[in-house]
């Protein structure tokens, strides 16, 4: 039997899948039916009754969102008998619309005042009072009018369905149903945002950009979002110049047709109070500003002098895994160009020991829509829900289908899907619990056991839990191994790189190494990693890595778009290194406090939606984007201000006309470059132990300087200062008493901290988040800590 | 009369016998819908509970039954037959539809308000009674006009038998 079936729609024979409803297929062939609450990415409610249409031989109009398809049906969108319901069910909807539309943020993109004048009437025949609404507070991403709701329910279903958080429902029934939380709270999704494109009247608005401009004012561009390994593609929507709102731009392919908040509302960091408009130059002790002329003369000469006194491997690259791939490349080529091998973007990674075997770039080992349709996955330190949200979804949608989800992490996170297998313990604890999943492999699998890997798998003792973990993937048609940021943070990543490769491939399941950044993949094939050149060559001369440039200081340090007292593994050591440096040049858009103290030359940069520029993401798409904003001040776009040092310090082929020239000399460079093959023969493992190990995972508003400075998003729930968090059990062991203020000391560093009863840290953990006030001055994100006083 | 002992942090935990009670009907469904449960369970809470729910025992049901709570909250404001907030121990409604109407219903929905002193939608301050807002159909067309008091039915009414009613039900009630 066949699955197709033929239908005509206004007279027009059509061809559909059977159980497809009318109005997929009339999307499908372009003709447009009203509708409100129907969404192609979300379930049918089919309470608008706006898509009613006519169907031969059916005595009533019918909703096309939730009538399927018929062999030989005709249906009707614009006959007299629709058209007759459709204006029927809007007079009703109506009723209690407020006419406010003039002091309606969605005036001018309102689906209602849109069909309104198609289907409306001139006049209103209620005159009855209409109801009033009074709307939650849900925070300060989301603004609410629920007076203006038509109770399409997409909010809720969102929830429900796609986030996977019900947190909005519709109360009460009849008139009285409305729209809320009930019990007011903020929203607490990492994906709110979305209910603002979702709701087709002004119900749900935009908080950050209430009242600031008219859609019509606005001129949209497209762009790549600047936070993840996604790369949402965006659409930026500017007003003279400056970004007044982030929207998504839908591509099936990366972001589909959602946004995570953190790339919506992250734009509202860039004109913060402490952005850099004129280069700033340091003059007996203080910054001075100054013009471009002389600030990128000083710095050249400076770099010169550095180089001259202490040679070239004096001086330190660290770069942004945000930056473009432009600027990557160019940074790159300017330290190597001084003779200078140390140059790297992976600022927060604890351990370098596998940098030999490491692939060409990193990436999700798959194509971002592939991971819906996993059967099998391994998180290994990995918060994939608050790192990289939209991939969350992608495996939610994965786990919702049945996959079996195991994690293996120092915290339990809480995620949108089902967990099959946990596996929670501390640091130490992850490599061995790896190494045991490892070892039931190897007696399952011919694959031949690398050396180095041997090693490792050595004396490791699969127990159950493992052995179900290991037989989850084996079983699997298609599966992953997730390697996310907690793992990169292990100083033993090397040990758990090796691991989860061997893993990946003896059970056939794809390895997906998910690092910070929005172009940590383009970092590596720019060669912005100390032993690789551009496109993986090997690298002449070869450096020290982000960890060891601050922990040996280099004399000089050139910083693009990182703040290391938030971004370095170990803040502490950036300081000390940074404070004592001869000269930090520093090209960002913002100057911290810190960076203040420690610059000699700072030099403006444009930031997200400023520069043109390209993203790889982790599927390794390289997405380029053009400038849509104009950068304040004098701030210049990055790639301009390193091509003009690079001919200041005569280096060879600085002479680009515009990032266009960059790219295609990448492009060639990666495309003859062959495909790396090192080996590494041992890693280090855990051997110190320690009473109480801090973990210090990046919370998600936290993981560079753009999210850092965006007011709205660090008023969410989800945007915490660092605390001693702590399993109940570990405070009763330690002694600690909920609330407490204690003295933790690290690596020689101190800090004060409340302590907070957490039980989804592993026992023998402490969760000291990473990248937030409160941590700045202590040391490693994972590492062997010690409270001093309770 | 409680359903739950409280936990402190605005949390209860139900009492063992509300959750037998509840488990007898998450027995009916399929495991994987223990959620369908959700109307049983916040009836025989109410009940437990001198004829109101509250947000601390919704939240404790929608933990039991593993639903968000505003699922939990969306259907105890739905059904009239469920309180969200204090009510009088005894739940009058009346009925004042189509049958009763034309029976005289609207009458005695009048004389109830005066002799309580409170309207519809309200309780009467010594907590005795509430007087439920208008019921749709309480389905005794035959008996109009007809009312219904903690789920017992009285039919044929006149002002005089609704009095009756009262005085018996506060005789007994002591």
């Amino acid at each position: 039997m066949s699955d197709e079936v033929t239908i005509e729609i206004d007279g027009r024979p059509l061809k559909a899948r059977k159980g497809q409803m009318l109005i997929e297929v009339a999307d499908a062939h372009g003709i447009r039916i009203p509708r409100f609450c129907y969404h192609p990415k979300l379930s049918v409610a089919a309470n608008c009754r706006m898509c009613l249409v006519e169907v031969e031989k059916a005595p009533k109009p019918l909703p096309a969102c939730a009538t399927p398809v018929a062999d030989g049906m005709k249906v009707y969108t614009r006959s007299p008998k629709a058209l007759a319901a459709q204006k029927a069910t809007m007079e009703f909807l109506l009723i209690n619309h407020p006419l406010d539309c003039p002091i309606c943020d969605q005036g001018g993109e309102c689906q209602l005042q849109d069909l309104a004048l198609g289907y409306g009437r001139d006049v209103s025949r209620f005159a009855e009072r209409k109801r009033v609404v009074a709307g939650p507070d849900l925070g300060p991403l989301v603004a609410t009018d629920m007076t203006r709701c038509i109770h399409c329910t997409r909010c809720v279903r969102f929830g429900e369905e796609i986030a996977g958080v019900k947190e909005l429902g519709a109360v009460g029934r009849g008139e009285h149903m409305r729209i809320t939380t009930y019990v007011a709270h903020a929203l607490r999704s990492e994906l709110s945002g979305n209910v603002i494109d979702l709701c087709p009247v002004g119900a749900l608005t935009s908080k950050p950009f209430r009242f600031r401009a008219r859609p019509w004012e606005l001129i949209q561009h497209e762009g790549i979002a600047p936070h993840d390994a996604v790369g949402s593609n965006v659409h930026i929507h500017t007003l003279r110049g400056r970004v007044m709102r982030v929207v998504p731009h839908d591509n099936e392919e990366v972001n589909e047709t959602w946004l995570s908040d953190r790339d919506r509302f992250s734009y509202e960091g860039l004109y913060a109070p402490d952005r850099l408009e004129r280069p700033l130059l340091r003059e007996g002790g203080a910054l001075q500003e100054t013009d471009w002329a002389l600030a990128l003369e000083r710095a050249a000469a400076r770099l010169r002098e550095v180089v001259a006194a202490h040679g070239p491997e004096a001086v330190g690259v660290l770069v942004s895994p945000s930056a473009t791939l432009e600027e990557l490349y160019l940074a790159q080529k300017l330290a190597r160009g001084l003779g200078s091998g140390n140059i790297d973007h992976r600022l927060r990674q604890g351990d370098f020991g596998a940098d030999p075997a490491m692939g060409c770039a990193p990436g999700l080992g798959m194509r971002i829509p592939e991971l819906e349709r996993v059967d099998a996955a391994l998180l290994v330190g990995s918060d994939i829900r608050r790192d990289q949200p939209l991939l969350g979804l992608r495996l939610r949608k994965a786990g919702m289908r049945g996959a079996e989800i195991a994690v293996l992490n120092p915290v339990d996170y809480e995620f949108h899907f089902p967990v099959a297998h946990r596996l929670i313990t501390d640091p130490p604890g992850m490599v061995r619990a790896l190494a045991a999943i490892a070892a039931d492999l190897v007696r399952h699998s011919e694959l031949p056991v690398p050396p180095a890997v041997a090693g490792l798998v050595e004396g490791a003792r699969a127990e159950e839990r493992h052995a179900a973990v290991a037989h989850a993937l084996r079983r699997a048609g298609r599966g992953v191994v997730v390697l996310g940021a907690q793992a990169h943070a292990s100083p033993w990543f090397g040990a758990l790189r090796l691991l989860a490769g061997y893993v990946a491939a003896a059970s056939g399941a794809a390895l997906a190494e998910l690092p910070f950044g929005a172009n940590a993949a383009g970092a590596w094939l720019a060669g912005a990693v100390p032993h690789r050149g551009p496109g993986g060559a090997p690298a002449q001369p070869a450096g020290l890595d982000a960890r060891a440039m601050l922990e040996r200081p280099c004399r000089a340090y050139l910083l693009l778009g990182v703040e290391p007292e938030r971004d370095a593994w170990n803040p502490a050591a950036a300081a000390r290194a940074l404070g004592e440096a001869e000269l930090v040049i520093q090209i960002a858009p913002w100057l911290s406090e810190a960076g203040r103290r420690w610059a000699h030359v700072a030099l403006p940069a444009a930031a997200f939606a400023e520069t043109s520029g390209t993203f790889v993401n982790a599927d390794g798409r390289w997405q380029s984007f053009e400038g849509a904003a104009r950068p304040p001040g004098e701030a210049r776009p990055a790639w301009k201000i390193l091509r003009v040092l690079g001919t200041l310090l005569d280096l060879e082929g600085f002479g680009y006309e515009d990032p266009e020239e960059i790219r295609r000399e990448l492009r060639a460079a990666v495309e003859a470059a062959p495909e790396p093959a090192g080996t590494v023969a041992a890693v280090a493992l855990p051997e110190t132990t320690a009473s109480l190990w801090r973990v210090g995972d990046v919370p998600i508003y936290a993981v560079d300087a753009l999210v850092r400075r965006s007011r709205p998003l660090q008023e969410t729930p989800l945007a915490v200062e660092a605390a001693l968090r702590v399993a109940p059990a570990t405070a009763t062991r330690l002694g600690l008493a909920a609330g407490a203020r204690v003295r933790v000391r690290q690596d020689g560093t101190q800090a004060e901290l409340e302590v907070v009863l957490d039980r989804r840290v592993a026992e023998g953990c402490a969760l000291v988040h990473a990248g937030v006030a409160g941590s700045e001055g202590l040391g490693p994100a994972v590492g062997p800590l010690e409270v001093v006083a309770g | 009369m409680s359903a739950a002992q409280e936990q402190g942090g605005g949390r209860v935990a139900l009492d063992e016998k509300v959750r037998a009670e509840i488990d007898d009907w998450v027995r009916r469904y399929p495991p994987e819908r223990r959620r369908s449960a959700v109307l049983a369970a916040l009836r025989i809470v109410q009940h437990h509970n001198g004829g109101y729910l509250t947000v601390p025992l919704m939240d404790a049901v929608a933990e039991y039954l593993d639903i968000e709570p505003v699922s939990v909250y969306e259907v105890a404001t739905f059904y009239s037959m469920l309180e969200t907030r204090p009510v009088g121990r005894h739940h009058i409604s009346v009925c004042t539809n189509v049958s009763c109407m034309l029976r005289g219903g609207e009458e005695i929905l009048a004389h109830l308000e005066r002799r309580l002193g409170v309207k519809a939608g309200e309780s009467t301050p010594d907590g005795r009674y509430y007087l439920k807002r208008e019921e749709e159909c309480l389905a005794a067309c035959c008996g109009a006009p007809a009312m219904q008091i903690d789920h017992v039915y009285y039919e044929n009414l006149t002002p005089e038998k609704v009095d009756e009613i009262l005085d018996r039900l506060e005789r007994d009630d002591g």
